[in-house]
């Protein structure tokens, strides 16, 4: 092992490519994860991401470029989320629901289709080396899409998902603003998939956020530092992938469960002694989606 | 009505092995899956009942990997996944994030799994999709019973689990071992889910688990009652799905079934739906019984 980082890979243009896809996607994960950890809806990311996989496959069965496949039925899972996603108790069972029975219907057309294997793997695992420019174009575009929503929803969001009841006091249509959410949540899932895979964009979009949430209690610190930290876990996984040829989705995935366990382990005492932490203050399922 | 026999239902299906051996297997999953799943939708862990299946692919990847049972391989791997949850996150909020770095890593570590020995690269898939009609009588035999230890494990249970389920805190204070009840409730679910996932695969496990529960819970609130009905809706959906994917042979586009899996989560998910529009209708009488009752 002489090197950790060889100047020659940047010099090549599908490492271009790849570290500047992956640059966007951390960004825009580490982002929309702030938002994602603070509400507790992990399963929904979950469940958006493999939602878009099965639009992907239906696209390909009539015949349209699996992308538009991706953002519609992340866009329809994100509606079904926000509608079914009450207030109550059933919150989490609503969503494995939308989630199986996107699946299901994944299942359909692969079975209609024939063979879809491989194309599918490379959805669920992502492969950064076969990124084109026009990807990388289309890539940023869309994230800058998601990022404009988010700055338009920033404060009934921050609001509602502080503090649901608050928010409906005073006039925030929280229901509304949590669907809104879930559709950038999707679009962001769906146009981050076909290059970094439905794993890596999830490990991302929850891990560095849950980091720094652990660390600080700050928004603007925390949406920083969780943007950081998903940056960093991306550029290991670029530079270590690049140097052993072992799968991204494993580094990237393995890297950020590490800074979340280093952050819980350095978190807690941090924010106690600042007190500035206040509990959650809604009860357990008076939020909405 | 000849239609109905060649679209939506044909008792020929009983005289085929095939169907009768996806009868079986499915029944038997879906009555356990419901009755662990009542306790699951209770306590709010369907992101964990999820995350435990998918975690089982790593496993079973890892297993065959290293040359060892796949089955123990499994089991192994989703109950270290699921007192891993456990440990890490106590409170709602803590648990959701940690289920999710812990799925990440484990399907990252699947990955590299993948990546070392190609040979079960379409291993996610049959495990997602699974085929429940290629289920043989060992297999069945097995998931009978793991299903049985797990019900009777339940049993045991049931009066502290149901405690500390519907109030943890009152439970806590009056001496329920709470802690160690959610575990013994997390290994036994992270058990029989990566078994059920094996033979029914990913989709249909998770659908099984949470829908039914769900879909019962809108309707009754007494919590034997409740299980019972969640028991009979997963069978039922169970076997209309499977009717309906033996039909769907004379289905468009022709000569070629529509998966079981994708019948089944229709109807789960469609139960789950109707199930929440009538409540309001379940409600009402409830609300109005003892109203009744005070006037006579």
């Amino acid at each position: 092992m002489d090197r950790l980082i060889q100047p020659a890979m940047f010099g090549q243009p599908f490492m271009q490519n790849a570290l500047l896809t992956g640059s966007i996607a951390a960004m825009l994960a580490g982002l929309v994860g702030f938002f994602v950890v603070l509400r507790g809806v992990s399963f929904a990311a979950h469940a958006l991401g493999q939602i878009g996989f099965a639009g992907a496959s239906g696209a390909v069965l009539v015949g349209v470029a699996p992308l538009w496949g991706l953002v519609m039925f992340a866009l329809g899972g994100a509606l079904g989320l926000g509608l079914l996603g009450a207030r109550e108790h059933g919150r989490d069972a609503a969503t494995a629901l939308v989630l199986v029975a996107a699946l299901g219907l994944g299942a359909l057309f692969i079975a209609l289709n024939g063979s879809y294997a491989t194309a599918a793997f490379t959805l669920l695992f992502g492969s950064i080396v076969g990124i084109s420019r026009d990807q990388v174009w289309q890539t940023g575009a869309l994230a800058l899409a998601c990022v404009v929503g988010l700055a338009i929803l920033y404060r009934p969001l921050l609001l509602s998902s502080v503090d649901a009841e608050m928010a409906a006091a005073r006039g925030v249509p929280v229901r509304l603003v949590g669907t809104l959410f879930l559709v950038v949540v999707g679009v962001a899932a769906a146009v981050t998939i076909p290059t970094v895979g439905t794993l890596l964009i999830f490990s991302l979009m929850v891990g560095p956020a849950a980091a720094a949430n652990a660390l600080t209690s700050r928004p603007w610190a925390a949406m920083g530092l969780a943007i950081a930290l998903s940056l960093l876990a991306t550029w290991v996984g670029l530079i270590v992938a690049y140097d052993t040829g072992w799968p991204i989705g494993f580094i990237i995935s393995a890297a950020v469960a590490a800074l979340y366990m280093g952050a819980r382990l350095a978190g807690p005492r941090r924010i106690r002694r600042r007190g500035v932490m206040p509990a959650p203050v809604a009860p357990a399922g008076a939020q909405a989606y | 009505m000849d239609w109905v026999g060649q679209y939506l239902f044909s008792s020929d299906m009983f005289g085929n092995d095939q169907v009768a051996g996806a009868l079986l297997a499915g029944t038997v999953v879906a009555a356990v899956s419901a009755v662990l799943g009542y306790f699951v939708v209770l306590r709010g862990l369907s992101f964990i009942g999820h995350a435990v299946t998918d975690i089982g692919f790593t496993g079973g990847a890892g297993s065959a990997l290293l040359g060892l049972n796949a089955l123990w391989g499994l089991i192994t791997f989703c109950v270290a996944a699921a007192l891993g949850v456990g440990a890490l996150g106590t409170r709602a909020r803590e648990r959701d994030v940690a289920t999710g770095v812990i799925l990440a890593l484990a399907l990252g570590i699947g990955a590299m799994f993948l990546y070392i020995d190609t040979r079960y690269v379409s291993a996610p898939f049959t495990l997602l999709f699974g085929s429940i009609f290629e289920v043989d009588t060992a297999t069945t035999r097995a998931m009978v019973l793991i299903g049985i230890g797990c019900l009777a494990v339940l049993a045991v249970l049931y009066r502290p689990l149901l405690y500390s389920s519907l109030a943890p805190e009152a439970a806590e204070a009056r001496g329920v071992p709470v802690r160690a009840i959610s575990a013994v409730f997390l290994v036994c679910m992270a058990v029989a889910v990566a078994e059920a996932a094996q033979v029914v695969g990913v989709l249909l496990s998770t659908a099984l688990l949470i829908g039914p529960p769900a879909t019962a819970s809108y309707l009754v609130v007494r919590p034997g009652l409740g299980i019972a009905l969640a028991a009979l809706i997963g069978v039922f959906e169970t076997w209309l799905g499977i009717d309906l994917s033996y039909v769907s042979y004379n289905w468009p586009p022709g000569s070629k079934g529509w998966p079981v899996s994708f019948f089944i989560t229709s109807l789960v998910l469609l139960c789950y739906i109707l199930a929440r529009l009538l409540r309001p209708a379940f409600r009402r009488r409830v609300a109005a019984a003892p109203a009744r009752h005070r006037k006579a």
